[in-house]
């Protein structure tokens, strides 16, 4: 079937199995391998992305699902040169290992932060419990969070 | 993992979703936020031929007051139900499990219809939902019909829903923001409940639900008796697991999924 969505800005249309699953369409038909796949069973969000604002699981969703929708990954996240200021929190605040969960970790994270603006340390731990990091580097994560707020908020 | 192959249609009203998996047969499936069906189908353990994807009905998302209770579409994600200042002072406990479901990624596309049509013994709305004495309003070719939540769960993953039924409202009485705990217990916090307990004031008795105590969800119905009569909650408690046949698995032995509820329904029943 024919499927067609704005993926970072650009128009994507491809034909497409309907079992496809949109992490699939993402990083085969699209050519956007920064999306992880890693438990490919809903748990550990490495493949997290926002759908229309939204974080979901990009595993756990066909493309048929997101025909018409807005999905934006890592690879579209920064405007151009200028970093978004959760890209630049978790880069100030070491808030990654080694790297693989960190993808899925940011797009929550910008999610979150759209939801909860002023979030406390346990908001933060709680609005990330759909993504896993087997680094266990949880403690700079949240620190990258929380300093993303702040940064976000005094850019308003 | 990926689904075996199958085809897929796409419905725009409750009435299309309806005369399509009509057409297409009992291997047809209703599809809507997929956060239950579509991990089943990755493992084949679900199969289906056809799916009606419902997820488009926009009219089936609605949190409305609806008079002596509040009415649900049952195309209502999570989210909206955890967001939802109506849920939150009319029935504050329907709010505050939908708030355990799952994690924010999940509570973002998973509905509560699809929850409550799913009917897993271990996901967390259903028991709130038996313990509140909902109905649920079923669509089928030749019209509509309401089922109590008691009638509704028949077996492991199995409802009262016919093959050609779209469930499209959920029902629950005006229980106010709060009177309510829900207590679930496992590992990870995303995860699925080891077991849960829900208690909650309705219509002026406490109820009781519990998630993962066996091939449904079910009511705790030993302690509610023993709770009309008088018992205390910690009394009552113990009464937790009669009735109840549990399952063994990597997390929980049968025997201790009987302790965990009698401890979880004791502090529900405190909390309330």
């Amino acid at each position: 079937m024919r499927i067609s969505m704005t993926v970072n800005g650009g128009a994507q249309e491809h034909d497409v199995e309907a079992r496809t699953l949109l992490v699939h369409f993402l990083r085969e038909d699209c050519r956007l391998t920064g999306t992880k796949i890693g438990c490919d069973t809903s748990s550990c969000g490495a493949c997290t992305v926002l759908l229309d604002g939204e974080s979901v699981k990009s595993c756990t969703m066909l493309a048929a699902q997101a025909d018409g929708a807005t999905v934006t990954t890592i690879e579209g996240l920064a405007n151009g040169d200028e970093w978004h200021p959760v890209q630049t929190a978790f880069h100030e605040n070491h808030g990654l290992q080694c790297g693989y969960c960190t993808a899925g970790m940011v797009l929550a994270s910008v999610s979150l932060l759209e939801e909860i603006p002023n979030p406390t340390e346990r908001d933060v731990r709680l609005g990330l419990e759909g993504n896993l990091c087997r680094c266990t580097g949880y403690h700079n994560i949240v620190k990258s969070v929380l300093a993303a707020a702040d940064a976000m908020r005094a850019a308003k | 993992m990926i689904p075996a192959a199958f085809d897929y249609v796409r419905a725009g009203s409750a009435e299309e979703a309806i005369a399509l998996i009509g057409e297409h047969g009992e291997d047809a499936k209703f599809l809507a936020g997929g956060m239950s069906l579509l991990p089943l189908m990755k493992l084949r353990l679900a199969t289906p031929s056809v799916l009606v994807d419902v997820g488009r009905v926009r009219d089936l998302s609605y949190v409305r007051d609806a008079g002596s209770q509040i009415a649900i579409g049952a195309l209502t994600r999570h989210r909206d139900l955890e967001t939802s200042d109506l849920l939150a002072s009319e029935c504050g406990v329907l709010r505050a499990v939908a708030a355990q479901v799952g994690d924010n990624q999940v509570r973002h596309r998973g509905t509560l219809g699809g929850s409550v049509a799913h009917g897993d013994p271990a996901s967390d709305l259903p028991a709130a939902l038996l313990a509140l004495d909902a109905t649920f309003v079923a669509q089928g070719p030749n019209g509509s019909r309401s089922i109590a939540a008691g009638n509704f769960f028949e077996g492991f993953l199995e409802t009262a829903l016919a093959p050609d039924e779209l469930l499209t409202e959920i029902q629950v009485p005006k229980t106010g923001p709060n009177g309510f705990a829900y207590q679930k217990f496992n590992r990870r916090a995303q995860d699925w409940a080891i077991v849960g307990a829900v208690a909650a004031r309705v219509n002026g008795g406490t109820h009781v639900g519990l998630v993962n105590m066996g091939s449904t969800p079910l009511r705790a119905t030993a302690v509610e008796t023993a709770l009309a009569q008088g018992a205390s909650p910690a009394e009552a408690a113990r009464e937790a697991a009669v009735g109840t046949e549990p399952s063994s698995d990597l997390n929980a032995s049968p025997e201790y999924r009987a302790h965990l509820a009698q401890v979880l329904v004791r502090r529900a029943l405190e909390a309330i």
